[in-house]
């Protein structure tokens, strides 16, 4: 990797850069980073949380809700939700990691009841534990943390993480966006736990989710798990934001002249709703929901029907236009690596949970739809917390401050002159030729797949040359890493996605359309300017320490 | 996205400008109520609606800028027909209301149901069967 000298836009942000001192610095404000500050914090660890929205109302969980794989611990209710899925994932997730979400999972609710204070409903005198309401479980988990003393700037989104002279991750610089000044936090570890990236489709509360986290691990030498099951679209009415699917399990689907779309259904069938999309509009009509059913639905999820009531639609009469968004590494598996029990990715100092972080260990190939992801995001932000604290802790009382260098490069440090037309709308174009559409990315084909990944090497390569900092009268540098870290996300996925030369899981090829027992393995990726992919066995050794 | 700062209802409390999760508002420079200063990275979330303590926030469901002659940028519509402010509403936040995740329990999920060419009416404008049931 090289690095080139700090240009002057950069040099004057960070002379002028507040910098704040810690044990563990959380990078994300979501579920896995809220859980992951609360541990850390709970460990004994002086904790600050860097959101680069609102911790509270950032991120997919908070504006969307979400089911929770919440099992009691009964032996056949835990072995009936195991095998459940296992087949789906193409039987790469690891059991030893699902017994372990499950359980961490099932002490977390609890707490979320009785300390978080989170009103869960109450049917039959016993409180109904499977799913959150986004707004309010987000809220409760912010006042939560604070209550714990986590320090959290909001608004402030990390741009890279900061090393000392072994390559240990000893903090992270970022930009204060409401005060437009850059900013620093020293800390002992850091946990990523940014989320999923997807790709600026304008999926439901993802518009902060574009991969950094991923692009600033990969920078300090991680690697990443399961990219090639990154396709996952979600169903919303044309032209909104709403991608909730769920409910979609209850509906029809038509062509245009009133036709049905034979084959179209929520789960298996999206990919006939997608080929219909190809070729012009789709609609939907949920006529299989009774007035009970209908009733309950209303209670379950009031935001997805938000989006009807306001444009004067019923949905369950009325047929109306649907649109598939891509929720590319949200709601797919793929992620940044961790090598133990402790979701440490191996670079020391640094841990990633939630959707950052691979999911492909209790999902497999296959998106385990938002109750799987919600689990994880609690037991593996648990888990990363406490390690990250533990780690930092044992760093306390270390003579002097280490000399720390920042690590970004893609996006913030161009290896060149700024270039005229290398911006991040430049790059959102290549991401809604290449990535965005149903035919390159869903609709997989060696032939397709290919030409999309040239697309976005040359896209890479002008942007590492010519992209990086704020433009014109606006300072702000996180649109253009943004960017970087969008093409850095998509051209591992395309990499992984060409190397598995397969169906398996999500991951379906036209060209490979059958599992091929040889490739039963997980796929590592990782690089920058060259990208590299490897095999990864399914079941390593599992270390831990908690 | 965000269409509406309701000048009449808006208390100056800037906590649409804290929890916006993509910073899209600006506090007024001379007080007042906050400006929409960057509409087009509203993500269309509803989140500020749901802090607005006053519902005097109006997010539309489309997830680009609505033409000028859209009933939704219609203050005294949204009010009268009950849009504004339906989203807190809704999940029960507010003084007085009880939170709608104590009552949030949905139907079981059956298995994605497959649309089938058999027995479906061929005019959209007549649903059969209407409710399915």
């Amino acid at each position: 990797m090289t690095h080139t000298p700090l240009r002057h836009p950069t040099r004057s942000r960070q002379a002028a850069a507040a910098a704040l001192s810690a044990d563990v610095v959380v990078v994300g404000g979501g579920p896995a980073a809220t859980w992951a500050a609360l541990s850390a914090a709970e460990s004994g660890a002086d904790v600050v949380l860097a959101d680069k929205g609102y911790c509270g109302t950032s991120g997919p969980t908070a504006s969307g809700g979400t089911g929770v794989w919440y099992v009691e611990p009964r032996p056949a209710a835990r072995e009936a939700a195991m095998a459940s899925r296992e087949g789906l994932g193409g039987y790469l997730a690891d059991r030893r990691w699902m017994v372990r979400v499950l359980d961490q999972t099932y002490e977390n609710m609890h707490r979320l009841g009785t300390e978080g204070r989170y009103p869960f409903p109450v049917v039959d005198g016993a409180q109904v534990r499977t799913g959150v309401q986004g707004p309010e479980y987000m809220r409760r988990m912010r006042a939560w943390i604070k209550r714990r003393g986590v320090r959290v700037l909001d608004h402030s989104p990390v741009l890279e993480l900061l090393v000392d002279a072994t390559g240990a991750v000893g903090g992270v610089a970022g930009y204060r966006r409401q005060q437009r000044r850059p900013y620093r936090v020293h800390a002992g570890a850091a946990v990523v736990a940014t989320g999923g990236c997807a790709f600026g489709s304008g999926a439901l509360g993802t518009n902060v989710d574009t991969g950094d986290g991923a692009l600033m691990a990969a920078e300090v030498g991680a690697a990443l798990s399961g990219m090639e099951f990154s396709n996952a679209y979600g169903i919303a009415p044309a032209f909104t934001s709403v991608t909730k699917s769920a409910y979609y399990n209850f509906a029809s689907f038509f062509h245009p002249d009133g036709t049905p779309l034979e084959g179209a259904g929520s789960q298996r069938g999206r990919s006939v709703i997608a080929r219909a999309l190809l070729r012009g509009a789709v609609y939907c009509q949920l006529d299989q929901a009774d007035a009970a059913t209908q009733a309950a639905m209303r209670r379950g999820q009031p935001n997805f029907f938000l989006t009807f009531h306001r444009l004067g639609i019923n949905p369950f009469t009325d047929r109306f236009p649907v649109t598939l968004l891509l929720e590319g590494t949200v709601r797919g598996t793929g992620g940044i690596r961790v090598v133990d029990g402790d979701c440490a990715t191996g670079v020391p100092g640094l841990y990633a949970a939630g959707d950052a972080a691979t999911r492909e260990l209790i999902c497999g190939g296959f998106t385990g739809g938002g109750s799987h992801n919600s689990a994880w995001a609690m037991s593996s932000g648990t888990w990363a917390g406490r390690a990250a604290a533990r780690h930092a802790l044992g760093m306390r009382g270390t003579a002097g401050h280490p000399r720390l260098r920042p690590a970004g490069e893609a996006g913030l440090r161009p290896t060149g002159p700024a270039t005229a037309g290398v911006d991040d709308r430049m790059v959102r174009e290549v991401l809604a030729a290449y990535v965005h559409p149903y035919d390159r990315n869903y609709l997989r084909h060696g032939d397709r797949l290919a030409p999309a990944l040239a697309a976005l090497d040359e896209a890479w390569t002008a942007l590492r040359a010519g992209l990086g900092g704020g433009s014109g009268d606006d300072p702000d540098p996180v649109p253009a890493r943004q960017a970087a870290a969008m093409v850095a996300h998509a051209r591992w996925m395309y990499t992984s996605a060409l190397a598995r030369s397969e169906s398996r899981g999500m991951h379906k090829r036209e060209d490979h359309p059958d599992t091929d027992p040889g490739q039963w393995h997980r796929l590592v990726v990782g690089g920058l300017d060259e990208v590299h992919v490897d095999t990864d066995p399914v079941r390593p050794a599992l270390a831990t320490a908690s | 996205m965000i269409e509406i700062v309701s000048a009449g209802r808006c208390i100056g409390c800037d906590v649409c400008v804290a929890v916006c999760p993509t910073n899209v508002f600006d506090p007024a420079p001379g007080g007042g109520p906050p400006v929409i200063a960057r509409q087009t990275d509203c993500q269309t979330c509803f989140m500020c609606e749901a802090y607005c303590p006053v519902d005097a926030l109006f997010v539309a469901p489309h997830a680009c800028p609505l033409p000028t002659s859209s009933p939704l940028l219609d203050e005294e519509y949204l009010a009268a027909s009950g849009l504004l402010g339906s989203y807190r509403n809704e999940i029960g936040w507010g003084r007085g209301r009880t939170p709608g995740a104590r009552t949030a329990v949905g139907p079981p999920l059956p298995p994605a149901h497959i649309t089938t060419a058999v027995g479906r009416s061929a005019d959209p404008l007549i649903p059969e069967g209407a409710t399915g049931a």
